[in-house]
């Protein structure tokens, strides 16, 4: 990092922190130096920053009052889940507050008739399904990072999961968000009708990293557990084929619960770590889960089968029980962690491609790992085609770090030009705001800020995340031309 | 023709004058009445961008729907929403606009869970475009779903990227006889277990279900289930008629309400014969019963009404939005459409 980090305004600290302390006790304000440490940084811990105040509320009024306090001051907000994010979207703001969610743990109504749950956003994701389980529902997004992370973040960020091909995203299993705006107004949008009259304000709230509004409850939509459940595990001997084998299946009107493909040095990595017993001799493996009645789970792992022996897949694997399933599935859900272990850093993008230019965007990679001198496995949730590349460095070593940076913005712009998306479930955060500017043109961007200002007109809530300024995108612009590192003075990367 | 779309915008808010977007014009009865000058859609046709195995179509709006649900039938596959037409020339702008989704909604999902990315000019004409031909973006707020049921009043859908589906190897309907406490009751536990439904109608003591997934799957949840299985031909003809409101139960003039409501709401009493579908999320009544008591009804249910077909719409089609609501709609109407050139009224009776 090596950039000075902004210093807080004692004098502006001490006066936010009274005007917060005149309605909330004392254990739920924090602004001393080691008490605010552990909120300097989400998920992504390259880019940190001391909160001027951290607030800690408990009650719906709390967060109403510490909004319209804030508003009031014009002091900035920035909302914080269980800070599991990837892109940076809970950095805190040196000159404002931190709004940790983290006490709103209560689960309002479990309705198995209604198939909803009604939870405080602190919630885990997890959770909600353990609860549910007894009554043989479930809620279906799974972000790999489930055990930790809170369906408010999850509404913030629209996440998606493993699982999200045939169950959706995040805006696709929440009913209803209730919360407040900036200037502590409260919101309501959804309900438990399948629609609401005028526009759909409840699409434009999921995923909108915390810039539009603060949740305080919010409404799942709970689906019965299907009853069985098989992996079929397929190695290839090369990656292209793997990502015709995946066309296969979608042509044959598959739909399945879960396909994901890694590539060789993915699965060696994981292999050390877990044992899941994948084929270290295959250039790249697919998983491919089919759930639903067991009838059904066995016509389709049979055709799934078919397909991929036809697409040339050189050994086949279906699991025989739920043990077995869920090896197979631990190599993949550690892929993150193992990566942690063969390399000091790691850095995860997230781009999304059209699946039929997968080949095209692997050499890409492959001839990046060679321009930049730094390794790159590649887990893939190739059903949906969304990429995690995984550039491995040593965040100590300066150069790697100004490789890794370039590394990525190459492979995000790539995403773009075959018509894909810089971030397909992360989220914009401030990690990739500058590749925003590659993504949308100034109108669009001007568009974005338009209705950031119809909720938040004195752009107080998550400023500096999500959307570039044109400015900034300007200065980007530049800056790109010149070919140079991505260097921002206010922002320390990685 | 989408610089003389652009030229017509552009003068009608140099004039302060209002557009009449337009597609067939199969849906010109739904929301408030159109009014303004009219801009047709439809020679702005044609289907851009179509893999079947990426699960993406991407269609100017003036495709006929028809058309383009042919096409994605000739390579397996489907708009799962189910989408009614209300018509043989409507358009893929329209039923866009609209946002209205067929039998299979409750099982599949709405129109807005299918729409990945647009096209649209907004009101100073500029051509913008929102998320993109992929499953998964989260890049920028999703204006693209937004458009979904705005009923054109934040711009001209040029273009829409939808997520697509195979169809399902295998469809079969059950009727049961029962009466509506005993059919909501039985669709919500049904809906409870993990049984391939795709859609349910009904009316008058019949309770029509549609199984659709894999023939194993779908003949073991028709065995516990029970009921008579429909003949293939007339199931098919039964639900085209209930999605495109040709059923005898649509037919005459006394007004149309939709009730959107938990699946799980009781019976509401409400005088007047009606349809549900949903699994109980959709109850459409015939009524000449006031208004008012129809929306507070609707409202203690935990839904809402929409005066659908006929009756008086002076009051509006839909039903009234919050205060904060209210506000935030005016808002994004202002950053789309400044001098309000849209369907004005079309979806609000203010704008």
């Amino acid at each position: 990092m090596g950039e000075a980090l902004p210093v807080v305004d004692s004098v502006r600290q001490a006066e936010v922190a009274r005007a917060l302390r005149a309605f909330l006790p004392e254990r739920c304000v924090l602004w001393q130096g080691e008490d605010t440490r552990p909120y300097e940084c989400d998920g992504l811990t390259a880019y940190r920053q001391l909160p001027m105040v951290v607030a800690l509320p408990e009650t719906e009024e709390q967060v109403q009052r510490i909004l319209r306090t804030c508003h009031a001051l014009g002091v900035p907000v920035v909302p914080r889940g269980a800070g599991t994010g990837l892109s940076g979207g809970a950095l805190p703001p040196g000159d404002g507050v931190l709004l940790s969610m983290a006490k709103f743990m209560r689960v309002m109504r479990l309705d198995p008739r209604a198939r909803v749950a009604v939870v405080q956003p602190g919630v885990r994701n997890a959770a909600i399904s353990d609860i549910a389980a007894p009554f043989g529902l479930y809620y279906a997004p799974d972000p790999s990072s489930q055990i930790a992370c809170s369906i408010g973040g999850n509404v913030a960020e629209n996440s998606g999961g493993v699982h999200c091909l045939k169950y959706g995203l995040t805006v696709h299993n929440v009913l209803r968000v209730r919360g407040y705006a900036m200037d502590g107004e409260p919101l309501d949008f959804g309900g438990e009708a399948l629609d609401t009259p005028g526009l759909d304000l409840l699409a434009l709230m999921v995923g909108s990293e915390g810039l539009l509004a603060v949740a305080t409850e919010i409404t799942v939509k709970l689906l019965p557990k299907p009853v069985a459940a098989r992996v079929v595990m397929a190695s290839f001997d090369d990656v292209e084929k793997a990502g015709d084998a995946v066309a296969a299946v979608i042509a044959a009107g598959i739909i399945p619960a879960g396909l994901e493909m890694m590539d060789q040095p993915a699965t060696h990595a994981v292999e050390q770590f877990v044992g899941a017993g994948y084929d270290l001799e295959a250039q790249a493996i697919l998983l491919c889960e089919v759930d639903g009645m067991p009838e059904e789970v066995e016509e389709e792992i049979a055709k799934v089968k078919e397909v991929f022996a036809r697409a040339g897949a050189t050994r086949l694997t279906v699991s025989r029980d739920e043990a077995e399933r869920l090896k197979f599935w631990s190599g993949r859900k550690a892929a993150f962690p193992a990566m942690g272990r063969i390399s000091p850093d790691y850095y995860c993008m997230d781009g999304t491609i059209p699946r039929k230019r997968l080949g095209e965007v692997l050499n890409f990679i492959g001839a990046m790992e060679k321009k930049y001198g730094l390794r790159c496995p590649n887990v893939f949730h190739a059903g949906d085609g969304n990429l995690h590349p995984l550039i491995l460095f040593d965040a100590n070593d300066p150069g790697q770090l100004r490789r890794t940076e370039e590394f990525s913005a190459e492979v995000l712009e790539k995403c773009i030009e075959v018509g894909g998306t810089i971030t397909g479930e992360h989220g914009v955060g401030v990690e990739k705001i500058d590749q925003m500017c590659a993504q949308f043109r100034p109108a669009e961007l001007e568009l974005f800020h338009a209705v950031k200002h119809a909720f938040d007109p004195r752009g107080l809530l998550n400023p500096g995340k999500g959307v570039p300024t044109l400015t900034r995108c300007a200065e980007f612009g530049r800056m790109h031309v010149h070919g140079g590192a991505l260097r921002h003075a206010e922002l320390p990367r990685f | 023709m989408l610089q003389s779309f652009q030229e017509r915008i552009r003068d009608a808010a140099g004039r302060g004058a209002a557009l009449r977007l337009r597609g067939g014009g199969s849906k010109d009865f739904y929301g408030g009445a159109p009014r303004g000058e009219l801009l047709e859609t439809r020679g702005y046709a044609g289907v851009v961008d179509y893999e079947p195995t990426e699960l993406v179509v991407t269609a100017r709006c003036g495709t006929r729907l028809a058309q383009l649900e042919a096409t994605l039938a000739a390579s397996g596959q489907m708009l799962a929403f189910e989408p009614p037409h209300f018509g043989a020339d409507a358009t893929l702008g329209g039923c866009v606009a609209a946002g209205l989704s067929g039998p299979r909604r409750a099982a599949a999902g709405a129109l807005r869970d299918f729409v990945l990315g647009a096209r649209l000019l907004d009101g100073r004409a500029r051509d913008l475009a929102f998320g993109g031909r992929v499953m998964k973006n989260v890049a920028g707020y999703d204006v693209s779903r937004l458009l979904a049921g705005s009923l054109g009043t934040l711009g001209l859908i040029l273009e829409v990227s939808l997520k697509v589906l195979p169809r399902p190897p295998q469809e079969l309907t059950l009727a049961l006889e029962l009466p509506e406490d005993k059919a909501l009751d039985a669709l919500n536990r049904w809906a409870g277990s993990p049984l391939p439904l795709s859609a349910s109608a009904w009316r008058e003591s019949e309770l029509r279900i549609r199984l659709s997934g894999a023939p194993s799957a779908v003949r073991a949840a028709a065995e516990k289930i029970g009921g008579e299985i429909v003949d293939a031909a007339q199931a098919g003809g039964f639900w085209s008629r209930i999605r495109e409101h040709a059923d005898p139960y649509f037919a005459g003039d006394a007004p149309l309400w939709r009730l959107s409501l938990p699946s799980h709401a009781a019976p509401l009493g409400l005088p007047g014969a009606q349809l549900i579908e949903w699994g109980g999320a959709l109850r459409w009544l015939r009524t000449r019963a006031d208004g008012a008591a129809v929306r507070a009804a609707a409202a203690r249910a935990g839904g809402h009404a929409t005066l659908f077909r006929g009756g008086d719409r002076a009051a509006g089609a839909f039903a009234p939005l919050a205060p904060a609501l209210l506000r935030l709609h005016r808002e994004l109407k202002a950053a789309f459409d400044p001098a309000g050139v849209f369907n004005p009224g079309r979806l609000h009776p203010d704008f």
